[in-house]
């Protein structure tokens, strides 16, 4: 499983990488995860439905996360903004 | 008289140049080091367009990965992205009463599909206030891929925390007529081609 952040500049980072079936890449993982929820972040699983259809889950704790997702993605969170003016 | 009362401005002068020579060269060791590092923060912190389009690149690899083949096709050819509404009573198989269309760093549109009348927009963003290079703004593809992903996962969140506005308040409703006539176009026409593939094979 790979924790990938959005960045601004950058695109995404990887910011942990391991296998939840090895206690300690597991507990890695989960530390990486509170931290970006602590930071504000938004935590979101890409996935694929049966048929092929893409879909994400938003998700608010570790346990949430299917066993067997590939990936994390983190984001900041949404806020009501003004947007961009150019129209 | 004059010559003593010379000689002792000249000792004064040698004196008082010994004594605050280590801290007028600390001083300007000070200044260079700061002038150094300001020019090194400006240098990071500045817009660098080469930076900015890898950031892109990556960005669209990975809002491909996620999202559907056809959705990835309609980004890449016309700049935005179409989502179903979930919050609609429909039967299943029929179309949706409602969708989105998703452009990158502008409010998000809802309107209706049978008859393309816009419904109203909603303002949201996603500033990641640690600006690790002097800007809050994702790349535009990852701000398609955060609005994407937070209207799959879970639409009502969204939209309860975006600021709502009437039509036309940020996006032009005329570009937005012209975007679902090239989307309606672009449908017809992929369509056709899969047809025609199909045929073929």
């Amino acid at each position: 499983m790979k924790l990938l952040r959005m960045k601004p500049g950058h695109g995404e980072i990887v910011l942990a990488e391991g296998d939840v079936e090895v206690p300690e890449q597991e507990r890695e993982l989960i530390e990486a995860f509170r931290r970006e929820l602590d930071a504000g972040m938004w935590a979101a699983v890409p996935t694929e439905a049966p048929g092929g259809r893409r879909e994400a889950e938003l998700v608010k704790s570790f346990a949430d996360v299917p066993r067997d997702a590939e990936r994390v993605i983190f984001f900041p969170r949404a806020a009501g903004g003004a947007g961009a003016t150019n129209r | 008289m004059g010559l003593a009362l010379g000689t002792t401005a000249v000792v004064l002068i040698v004196l008082l140049w010994e004594l605050g020579r280590p801290h007028v060269i600390a001083a300007f060791e000070d200044v260079r080091v700061r002038w150094r590092e300001r020019r090194r923060a400006i240098a990071e912190m500045g817009y660098d367009p080469g930076r900015e389009r890898r950031a892109e690149l990556r960005a669209r690899a990975l809002l491909r990965s996620c999202v559907e083949p056809e959705e990835w096709a309609m980004y890449r050819d016309l700049g935005f992205l179409r989502v179903w509404g979930g919050l609609g009573a429909s039967d299943p198989g029929e179309q949706p009463p409602y969708a989105y269309l998703i452009y990158p760093h502008k409010p998000i549109v809802a309107y209706v599909p049978a008859t393309r009348e816009l419904l109203s927009e909603y303002c949201v963003a996603f500033p990641d206030e640690s600006k690790p290079y002097g800007s809050s703004r994702l790349p535009d593809s990852d701000d398609v891929l955060a609005k994407w992903m937070a209207l799959r996962g879970d639409e009502r969140r969204l939209i309860a925390d975006a600021n709502m506005h009437l039509p036309g308040r940020q996006v032009d409703p005329d570009r937005v007529s012209r975007d679902l006539a090239r989307l309606s176009v672009w449908e017809r026409e992929r369509a056709g081609q899969q047809a025609g593939s199909l045929r073929a094979a």
